[in-house]
């Protein structure tokens, strides 16, 4: 098991439960009492732990080594699957990978971001920030998706789209825009579930749809909290704060009514229990794309579009009662 | 050329909105660092009289040197708001009070309807002065809202990105301005009528990523910065030096990413080409 530093007090219970049953495995005295007590706070403190978690920590969890990813997922919620390669142009990304698959009778095209599992294989995955290519790959076979009316399920989990020179040559902007432009019109239901990170314009690449999710312990942001320190703060020591006043967390995002819904995780995250996460999942998004269906094509689309054209907060400026206000308080701004 | 006259006594825009233009009597080229009149770099569409480097100039500015004199601001009362208690160095509302004051505007973008070689065409156009150009709640709805204009108007679109990029005190707010903007560009896609996006310097981030690569024609000044990642980012990231040029709209016309590039001089009137030549038919 891998403990985060948050979790420093759960990994001392936990030595100290090995060390107990070791003395139990000598089978001279009984401990199974004290095994029990221990048991019980390693879960209260689990729950403690759990219920007061900072940004940060969130950032920190969604990071965690041993998270399930978008693979995982897909092997646990498909009877069949068949990954599909590349983007027909130029070669395929294995940062985004993508298929056609079947859940529970329900064929569907799944995509997401893909990191490696360990050091050989974080590599060889770009540790899952795409290229252009990735974004393309992406958008074509969500454009065979829609050939075949079958609803398109993304999995989002990158700390952005590659900052590369390649990428720039070939379009990482114009890809990302590309697939913001044409998931907006797309004529089959399109679910997106943050199961990790959620960083900028490589998340959002391919993050627009009907319905929007986030697993519990994700984050979604404009930034990462360490880009944001460097840049507003001027220092990387204020990822802290950056996490905080970003407002990253899955209960932040849907109190700003920017994502649709938040999936419980089991208690201690994902990568504790990942079977479970996967099944909590499937059912969502089961229960999901079953809603989304009862809809016509042009329903769908216009209600998909009303809801992004509705996001943002802004207030209006009015010359008259600025002008009185002025005198008074030199406030400018007036309330909707 | 009438125009050019009225650019020269500069009747249209009040003194205030120019701010984005430098001041007083003398110009010191950042490009060439050879010093002209300001009297001559006005004639001049602000580009150096010596070397041509286009100087960034702001919103009013481009309505001035497009539109047939006279044009109408649109939505010019929809000012930001901080929804989410930000602070880094400084409040967000601080920052904002700040580029007011400095700029004379209410937020990174201005639209405007009007005239160009008398047909119609609605500007909306980025002003990188106010809190480098970035991209908010506010500048997501202007756009939303030019773009309505122009579907209930049937006036073609077109938007000057000069930005560099998302606007980090509005989050997550600002990062779905991308899909938002996006997504209202099909309508006008589907309605049939033409978008056009002029890309100045700089244009990079979630700005390059939605709206300014999504014209029906992508067009540039000269040797602007257009880019997704900031040079400084992909630098940090591959640890080697950047090759001459890059990012620059010479740069993208090359790998196919622009229609073409455009001398500010000559920018009125590819507009008015543009519009008489999909305009439509009858």
């Amino acid at each position: 098991m891998v403990f985060l530093e948050f979790e420093k007090p759960l990994e001392e219970l936990y030595e100290q439960l090995d060390k107990i049953r070791e003395v139990e495995k000598g089978g001279v005295v009984d401990v199974s009492t004290t095994i029990k007590e221990l048991e019980n706070k390693i879960r209260n403190t689990r729950k403690d732990i759990y219920s007061n978690l900072t940004g940060w920590q969130r950032v920190l969890l969604s990071r965690h080594p041993e998270r399930p990813y978008t693979l995982y997922y897909i092997e646990q919620m498909c009877r069949k699957f068949i990954e599909l390669h590349g983007d027909r142009n130029f070669k395929d990304d294995k940062a985004i990978v993508g298929g056609i698959g079947n859940i529970d009778g329900q064929t569907m095209v799944i995509i997401g971001h893909q990191k490696g599992v360990n050091t050989k294989m974080r590599q060889y995955r770009n540790f899952g920030m795409a290229n252009p290519e990735g974004y393309r790959k992406a958008l074509r076979l969500m454009k065979m998706a829609e050939r075949f009316n079958l609803p398109v399920v993304t999995l989002i989990d990158t700390m952005g789209a590659y900052p590369g020179i390649e990428a720039e040559e070939r379009g990482q902007a114009e890809a990302i825009a590309r697939n913001l432009f044409e998931m907006a019109k797309l004529k089959v239901p399109v679910v997106c579930i943050v199961i990790g990170e959620g960083a900028s314009g490589g998340a959002i690449g391919i993050g627009l749809g009907d319905r929007v999710y986030m697993l519990e312990n994700t984050w979604y942001s404009v930034i990462s909290p360490e880009s944001c320190s460097s840049i507003l703060w001027r220092s990387w020591d204020y990822k802290e704060q950056a996490a905080e006043a970003l407002k990253l967390t899955a209960e932040d995002m849907m109190s700003m009514g920017l994502v649709d819904g938040i999936i419980k995780e089991p208690l201690g995250g994902a990568h504790s229990a990942p079977e479970e996460m996967a099944k909590t999942l499937k059912k969502h998004i089961k229960k999901t794309v079953a809603e989304l269906k009862e809809l016509s094509n042009e329903e769908r689309i216009a209600q998909r579009i009303d809801k992004y054209a509705n996001m943002g907060e802004f207030d209006y400026y009015e010359e008259e009662v600025a002008e009185e206000t002025d005198k008074k308080d030199k406030s400018k701004k007036k309330k909707k | 050329m009438g125009w050019f006259k009225r650019l020269k006594d500069g009747i249209q825009t009040a003194t205030q909105n120019k701010k984005e233009a430098p001041d007083g009597l003398w110009y010191k080229c950042k490009s060439c660092k050879e010093t002209s009149t300001m009297k001559d770099l006005r004639e001049n569409y602000y580009k150096c009289p010596l070397c041509n480097y286009h100087v960034r100039i702001g919103s009013h500015d481009y309505f001035d040197i497009i539109f047939d004199g006279q044009y109408e601001e649109l939505f010019s009362n929809l000012i930001a708001k901080d929804m989410l208690e930000f602070v880094d160095l400084k409040p967000y509302p601080q920052r904002l009070q700040e580029a007011t004051k400095k700029t004379g505007l209410t937020d990174a973008i201005s639209v405007a309807t009007g005239k160009v070689n008398r047909r119609a065409l609605v500007i909306a156009a980025m002003d990188f002065s106010f809190i480098g150009g970035s991209m908010g709640s506010v500048v997501g709805q202007k756009i939303a809202l030019a773009i309505d204009h122009c579907l209930k108007t049937e006036t073609p679109f077109l938007l000057i990105s000069k930005s560099g990029g998302a606007r980090m005190m509005e989050s997550a707010y600002s990062l779905m301005q991308m899909a938002k903007t996006s997504a209202k560009l099909t309508q006008l896609a589907d309605a049939g009528i033409p978008y056009f996006s002029f890309l100045t310097d700089p244009t990079t981030g979630g700005v390059t990523a939605s709206f300014a690569m999504l014209g029906d024609i992508n067009f540039a000044e000269p040797e602007a910065l257009i880019g997704f990642a900031g040079p400084r980012v992909i630098k940090e990231t591959i640890k080697r030096d950047l090759p001459e040029g890059f990012q620059t709209s010479e740069f993208l016309l090359e790998h196919g990413f622009l229609d073409f590039i455009i001398d500010r001089k000559e920018l009125k009137e590819r507009v008015s080409d543009l519009l008489a030549l999909f305009a439509k038919a009858g």
